[in-house]
């Protein structure tokens, strides 16, 4: 289907986006289009006008110092998953990006954008959320951050207030000896995800985070399963995750839950 | 309306289009290119699939008004280039084609595929290959294709 009419306009600056917004209730920014672009062709979005933010440069940046790494916005997940950008993570960015969609998607997809539309089968919520990742947000008010647990609300909603934009995502440098799980169920490449699990363990850092990605809602810290993880080491965690997905999904059916339980652990397992 | 200037296949081409126009449509409707293909329009299907700006990427929620000032490569542009003209010998030896309609956004990924992977296992190749999807063959005869190109490299 062909979308319905809209306006389209180039933002040359973070500020210059802002006002556009502002200007207007019904404009929407545009970065790589890859999950607004079906949106539009569906007509399940009928935006007034397009910002196009994707060439802003402040939104291209990407630089690090000895704790943190900040990219911007509108890099796409092809130059996360190329290690175009020094990597903190040990790898976990460039494999979460590398099995996102496919190579035509990742091309163009940013992962502000991908943040920001909060597909709750997403790879980018949950994974963000087990990295420790704190997004920056400029918006008519000004700049502020929110941590990405905290970040997704639910399908398809986030933190982000009218008029605001996700301009870089900074991430915790991952300590020496830190090590990371993560994994998708999904029936074929590429596809949004059935379940996710995702591990961080930074013992050097004092960090464990075990998540639980691709529910009906935000993603779902398993705070039981990480300290488990913190102070028995994978396997241990691994023995009681059964248990807390009941409890955070008292409502999904068995076989849901079991998609649930075998994605942390199979994520778990990497850490081992 | 609003005019642009797009390079397609080498040369500048100056255009008025409405926003909402697809890149797709613009190869398709206004320049004639009809080798590249409408399928899903959600990028999933991967008939559209085009290189922009040197890499693959979907046309069909690509706004032409967003690629002012870029480059686009159709499978009409590819007649000089000796790793396409491998491809579409490989494609025919090992029939990896019927109909025709994936064809062409298939030829551009596996073209990507090799250039920027080379020789990889299948399996690789088959991750790398989900993006386009084929109705008539069974992927067997693609896959074979394109290992049998990407041999070596």
């Amino acid at each position: 289907m062909k979308p319905a009419s809209f306006d389209y306009a180039r933002a040359g600056s973070v500020a210059e986006a802002v006002a556009m917004l502002a200007a207007d209730d019904f404009a929407r920014p545009i970065a790589g289009g890859q999950s607004l672009g079906p949106m539009l062709n569906l007509r399940l979005a009928r935006p007034s006008m397009l910002i196009d933010i994707k060439r802003i440069p402040e939104l291209r940046a990407a630089d690090a110092d000895g704790r943190v790494m900040r990219i911007g916005a509108c890099r796409t997940h092809a130059e996360i998953e190329d290690g175009v950008i020094e990597d903190m993570t040990h790898g976990m960015l460039a494999m979460v990006a590398g099995g996102i969609a496919y190579r035509a998607v990742r091309n163009r997809g940013t992962l502000g954008g991908s943040v920001s539309h909060a597909d709750p089968a997403a790879d980018w919520p949950c994974a963000l959320v087990a990295l420790g990742a704190t997004l920056v947000v400029h918006g008519p008010a000004g700049e502020r951050r929110i941590a990405a647990e905290g970040f997704v609300l639910g399908a398809y909603a986030t933190a982000l207030q009218a008029g605001e934009i996700v301009g870089a995502i900074e991430l915790p440098r991952l300590q020496p000896g830190a090590r990371w799980g993560y994994y998708k169920i999904c029936r074929k490449a590429g596809e949004f995800a059935s379940a996710i699990g995702a591990v961080v363990l930074d013992e050097a850092a004092g960090v464990a985070r075990v998540v639980c990605g691709a529910v009906d809602g935000p993603p779902i810290p398993l705070t039981v399963t990480a300290a488990r993880l913190r102070d028995s080491g994978p396997e241990g965690a691994a023995a009681i995750v059964s248990d807390e997905i009941d409890r955070v999904l008292p409502h999904g059916d068995a076989i849901v839950r079991q998609l649930h339980t075998v994605a942390v652990r199979r994520a778990l397992g990497q850490v081992a | 309306m609003t005019p642009i200037s797009i390079t397609v296949n080498g040369r500048g081409v100056q255009a008025l289009v409405e926003p909402r126009m697809q890149l797709a449509e613009l190869l398709r409707d206004e320049l004639g290119l009809t080798g590249t293909h409408l399928g899903c329009e959600q990028g999933v299907c991967g008939a559209c699939t085009v290189l922009l700006d040197g890499a693959p990427a979907r046309s069909c929620i690509a706004y032409a008004i967003d690629c002012d000032g870029s480059e686009v490569v159709t499978i009409e542009g590819f007649a000089d280039d000796p790793l396409m003209a491998e491809l579409r010998e490989a494609f025919a030896a090992h029939h990896g084609l019927q109909c025709g309609f994936c064809t062409s956004g298939m030829l551009i990924t596996a073209r990507d595929i090799v250039a920027r992977l080379g020789d990889v296992p299948e399996a690789r190749i088959r991750e790398e290959l989900a993006g386009n999807l084929c109705r008539c063959t069974g992927y067997v005869g693609i896959v074979a294709a394109i290992r049998a190109v990407a041999a070596g490299k």
